[in-house]
């Protein structure tokens, strides 16, 4: 409690002292007559120009400028602080204006150049492939179950992407082909084949493709894609083919 | 408690399949025709050759001879060498006594001679009663032809056929038969014919596309089948029709394309009209239309396949088809407008291609039970009683009858490769009648 005090008095004093040693200061004298104004100094001055202005992607121009009573210049984008004349080699990838902003005692100018980029010749725009071609990518056969002529899921699955391609190219036309594979009879897989053709076209139909883009046959078990006697190839066969019609 | 369980389960799975081992047991019972009836012992030593110009017929006959009455099923052909050596050319050549003993010990001797008189091949052959030497033969036969062993074969035929129906109680042989059916040998599934003991195989059909299920009009004229055609000459879409083939003028007769995928063509008794499955309206129906292809009625409603009728011969009343309206494929039976469809199979597996018998009153037909291959079975239909004929022997598949009703004919892949096989009725006597390529579809043709 007691250094605390004594620190608040050594306080005041310093105060005190300080307010002594102003007012010691001497009296002040009248100021001398003013100068006459310096003249104004002049306004900048900026020219910029690109030589040439229009050139082709991955080519370069030459930006020029001059400037006078400018003590600071800017050029953007790129190079930014240059000296007061000069020129400089750009090669931007698209069109750009380019602005040299001059700054003098004078105050301030702008000049810009337009530096126009002919984008390259685009890829011929991705043409539309041809039909046979997407139908060759989207179109896939449709698999069944055995002695079944149900639209399994994943089947449902590949029919609606062939739904989808037979909506955008509107004038194809196909033939579905029903197909067994060995174990039934052969007169029986022909009924069988001709469900499946049946089924695959009735559920294309419900997806909005007319009926009478698709024509059918029943194969039965006459026209197999794979020989051999087991499961993986027996389902290979068991199936709804697609034949796109000229 | 818990420990007792799985031997509480294996008694409960050998009560399951102990009625299943009987079951197939009792399909191996023999229901052949004549069973009990003590077969013809039959001696046929070699015909007499004549003069030399006609010893390869004489040969040919005789080979022939022996094979078709061997296949009958009716007779027991004497080994030739339980034989007596003194052959008869004539019947006064016979010593009944010698064939009559053992170890020959047979009951009819067949023998005669061939000559070559008036420019032709001519074969005179005699069926004699050894057991009865007083009696005149019971057969007495001259057959004349050209002299060729195709005219040869073809007397031996009728000879067969004439012993055949004396000794089998009137009902004649089946020698002189042919047999349609399909083969890919040409490159495609085409209709080829061939004589009843796989002789003579010829292609008829040229379509260059498939053709499936011949079937034989009864007057022998025509052959009805399914077959794959263009739309249009220049279409790349080909559709299933029924096409028919006129025998007598070997060529292709008009048939409209009744729509959709239509298949199965099965001739009524009468060959007016013609059963078949079509799929016009969108669904696998049986349908019978007239045989120029007019006066189309149906007379299946059912969602799902109704294919391969089959018209009762006997009657005309009733139609035996395949139909999945119950699950899987099974033999149905409806009268021939359509109405009373009943079901004839169990339900069980998978059973296609009915057959009627001559008689009408069998149907042969291949079925699939327990995941096993397809093997052909006999239902008597008035009792459904079911008697399997072929086990353990590859796929038997497309049965039909010879118009003995003794024999059936059916594709088999016993060997192979899809091939036609016949055998009797019982199961017994298999022959192997096709080699060359993939043969299936077999269909007898009427006498």
């Amino acid at each position: 409690m007691v250094l605390r005090r004594g620190l608040r008095w050594i306080g005041l004093l310093t105060l005190l002292v300080l307010v002594a040693m102003t007012g010691c200061k001497k009296k002040p004298v009248a100021p001398p007559p003013t100068p006459p104004p310096p003249p104004a100094p002049a306004a900048p001055t900026a020219t910029l120009r690109a030589t040439p202005s229009v050139i082709e992607q991955g080519q370069s121009t030459t930006l020029s400028w001059n400037s006078t009573n400018a003590t600071e210049l800017r050029l953007d984008p790129g190079p930014g602080s240059v000296g007061p004349q000069g020129s400089t080699s750009v090669s931007p990838d698209r069109s750009t204006t380019y602005t040299l902003l001059a700054t003098g005692p004078g105050g301030r100018a702008e000049a810009s150049a337009r530096v126009t980029v002919n984008a390259p010749p685009p890829p011929p725009p991705p043409a539309r492939m041809s039909a046979e071609e997407a139908f060759a990518r989207r179109v896939r056969d449709a698999y069944f179950d055995f002695d079944k002529s149900d639209i399994r899921p994943d089947t449902r699955v590949t029919l609606t992407q062939t739904a989808e391609f037979l909506r955008e190219y509107g004038n194809v036309r196909v033939l579905l082909e029903g197909h067994c594979d060995e174990r039934g009879s052969t007169e029986y897989n022909l009924g069988l084949g001709d469900r499946r053709a049946n089924a695959t076209r009735d559920f294309l139909i419900s997806l909005g493709i007319a009926g009478d883009r698709m024509q059918m046959v029943s194969y039965g078990k006459e026209r197999p894609i794979c020989t051999e006697s087991n499961e993986d190839c027996w389902q290979r066969n068991r199936r709804a083919h697609f034949v796109m019609l000229k | 408690m818990r420990r007792r369980l799985p031997l509480a389960v294996a008694a409960l799975a050998a009560a399951a399949l102990l009625p299943v081992c009987l079951e197939s047991q009792q399909d191996w019972f023999r229901t052949g025709t004549g069973v009990g009836v003590e077969k013809v012992r039959l001696a046929v030593p070699a015909f007499a050759a004549r003069s030399a110009e006609v010893q390869t017929a004489a040969s040919v006959f005789y080979a022939v001879l022996r094979d078709d009455l061997e296949a009958s099923g009716v007779v027991d052909l004497v080994s030739p060498s339980f034989q007596p050596l003194q052959v008869p050319s004539l019947p006064g050549e016979l010593n009944a006594e010698a064939w009559l003993q053992a170890p020959t010990g047979a009951h009819m001797v067949a023998y005669g001679n061939v000559s070559f008189a008036e420019n032709q091949l001519l074969v005179s052959a005699w069926l004699s009663d050894v057991r009865n030497p007083q009696a005149p033969p019971v057969l007495a036969k001259r057959y004349r032809g050209d002299l060729t062993e195709e005219q040869a074969r073809q007397l031996a035929h009728q000879f067969a056929d004439d012993i055949i129906e004396r000794l089998s109680g009137g009902v004649p042989g089946i020698a002189q038969t042919q047999i349609a059916f399909v083969s890919d040998r040409s490159g495609n599934k085409e209709i080829w014919v061939m004589d009843y003991d796989g002789h003579g195989q010829r292609q008829i059909t040229r379509e260059g596309l498939i053709c499936l299920t011949p079937r034989w009009s009864p007057d022998k004229s025509r052959l009805a089948y399914t077959a794959f055609e263009r739309a249009s000459a220049s279409s790349e879409v080909t559709r299933t029709a029924i096409h028919l083939y006129s025998l007598v003028m070997n060529r292709r007769l008009a048939f409209p394309y009744l729509g959709g995928t239509t298949t199965t063509p099965a001739w009524s008794p009468d060959g007016q009209e013609l059963a078949l499955s079509s799929s016009r309206t969108g669904d696998h129906e049986i349908y019978v239309v007239a045989s120029d292809g007019g006066r189309l009625r149906r007379l299946t409603y059912s969602a799902g396949v109704d294919i391969s009728p089959a018209w009762n011969p006997v009657t005309a009343k009733q139609i035996a088809f395949v139909s999945d309206r119950g699950g899987s494929p099974q033999i149905y039976l409806m009268d021939a407008d359509g109405a009373n469809v009943e079901r004839l199979t169990t339900g069980e597996g998978y059973a296609v291609s009915p057959a009627w018998s001559p008689n009408g009153q069998m149907i042969a037909f291949a079925w699939q039970r327990n995941n096993s291959n397809f093997d052909l079975y006999v239902m008597d239909v008035a009792t459904r009683q079911t008697v399997q004929l072929t086990h353990d022997a590859g796929r038997n598949e497309q049965p039909t009858w010879a118009p003995d009703g003794r024999h059936l004919v059916f594709q088999s892949t016993r060997s192979g490769r899809n091939q036609i096989w016949m055998m009797l009725a019982d199961g017994v006597g298999l022959r192997q009648l096709t080699f060359e390529g993939s043969n299936t579809a077999p269909h007898w043709s009427p006498r």
